[in-house]
């Protein structure tokens, strides 16, 4: 949403604003009469509020940039996981990005939960649920040679992917997901909204367990 | 394959969801704080003169200086124009003129301030002269208190400008306090719409 005060200039154009608003409400009172100044009042506050409800529609989102961390020839790749992690493409795709470099690979799996369980913060199972599908990916990443460390994320998988950006400082992220028309997070967006938020390459991978195929997209 | 230790020390870099710096973020929270204590400032007054108040408002014999608190007003508007000032000249690198525009701005609020103290000493009724006198003097008293620490925290930000701090790239002292101070001036336009014009 509009916030009239994130900066000083917009603060200034507020205060300018808030002037303009008054002085024209007082003086449709003062000359013509209360109700003119309350039909002022109220044209004035509805034409704001259509204003602040177009506007944040269009507001980009600032792009957040992770700090970097380890040493120079370190590759930190982080890896956004439900259940496909350890398709050989997706394997491949971690050893190319880290060639010539130490990899250092950390998996998220979100703990996906139902609107209603995460409203009433109750997420144990769901956490539970996405420790052992973590552990999973672990072992199959581990049984082709990268030692990947992994964490259990936030529901939304975007937010997940941002509080690892904090502690972990990746040089790029793989966003794993099931094909089209069976992943909700393509549904969903949530690469294109990634790629909005996260100031680092993110390269997505497309994975279907089923056909033990998978296509790969290049980073943009 | 190996991983390696973290070359990094000291605790992580704090998590930012939201769009805004953590600086500006609190002194967003803290205004947002301040409007619901400015709302319920305007809950008690606008309770005590439509609801419960008198036919005529200000009840008689009581009248209000409206033409000083304009000028007051006056004043008030223009400071926010000189902390403008002030801060679109850090960004062009011109360190003169945004030690200027913040002297001006504490000059203005101080005489913001001043005028209100002498208002009340000849506005001729006080707290105690029921509804009236104490929702006035609320209202303006507590955004007098925001003038007077907005004061101080523009002193400050005007010390550290002639210490030498603050660059085009660097000057978030300055954006703080302005956002502040322009807050307390949409404050005041509210106070004195409602309480001296209306």
């Amino acid at each position: 949403m509009i916030n009239p005060l994130r900066s000083e200039a917009e603060a200034y154009r507020f205060l300018l604003l808030t002037v303009g608003y008054f002085a024209a409400i007082a003086l449709a009172a003062l000359a013509i009469g209360t109700w003119a100044g309350i039909i002022v009042f109220l044209g004035l506050t509805l034409a704001g509020a259509i204003y602040v409800v177009r506007a944040s529609r269009t507001e980009a989102p600032r792009q957040a940039v992770p700090s970097r961390r380890g040493r120079a020839n370190e590759r930190r790749i982080l890896v956004i996981a439900n259940e496909t992690v350890g398709g050989e493409r997706l394997r491949n795709e971690i050893h190319t990005r880290s060639e010539g470099y130490d990899e250092h690979v950390l998996v998220v799996t979100p703990a996906l939960n139902s609107h209603l369980r995460h409203w009433a913060s109750d997420e144990d199972n769901a956490r539970l649920e996405a420790q052992k599908r973590l552990e999973a990916s672990l072992d199959r990443l581990r049984a082709a040679g990268i030692d990947a460390k992994g964490e259990v994320g936030d529901a939304e998988p975007v937010q997940a992917m941002e509080d690892a950006l904090r502690l972990f400082g990746a040089d790029e992220i793989i966003i794993s997901t099931h094909p089209e028309g069976r992943s909700h997070w393509l549904e969903k967006g949530i690469v294109e909204t990634a790629r909005e938020r996260f100031a680092v390459p993110i390269t997505h991978v497309v994975v279907d367990l089923a056909a033990e195929r998978e296509d790969v997209q290049e980073p943009t | 394959m190996a991983v390696h230790a973290e070359a990094h020390h000291g605790p992580p870099v704090a998590n930012q969801s939201s769009r805004v710096d953590a600086p500006t973020l609190g002194m967003l929270l803290f205004i947002a704080s301040e409007v619901m204590l400015f709302g319920s400032f305007f809950t008690i007054y606008f309770f005590a003169r439509v609801v419960a108040g008198p036919a005529e408002w200000p009840p008689p014999p009581f009248h209000l200086p409206v033409f000083v608190a304009g000028v007051n007003t006056a004043i008030l508007v223009t400071s926010s124009f000189t902390m403008h000032w002030s801060l679109q000249a850090i960004k062009r690198g011109n360190r003169a003129g945004m030690q200027a525009g913040l002297v001006l701005t504490v000059a203005l609020g101080l005489t913001f301030l001043l005028t209100q103290i002498r208002e009340y000493s000849r506005v001729g009724f006080s707290p105690q002269d029921g509804a009236f006198g104490s929702t006035f003097y609320g209202l303006t008293g507590l955004h007098g208190a925001h003038v007077f620490v907005g004061l101080t925290i523009l002193t400050f930000t005007t010390i550290r400008a002639f210490r030498g701090h603050f660059t085009p790239t660097e000057h978030r002292g300055v954006e703080i306090s302005g956002i502040y101070w322009h807050f307390v001036d949409v404050m005041w336009i509210v106070v004195y719409t409602t309480v001296y014009i209306l």
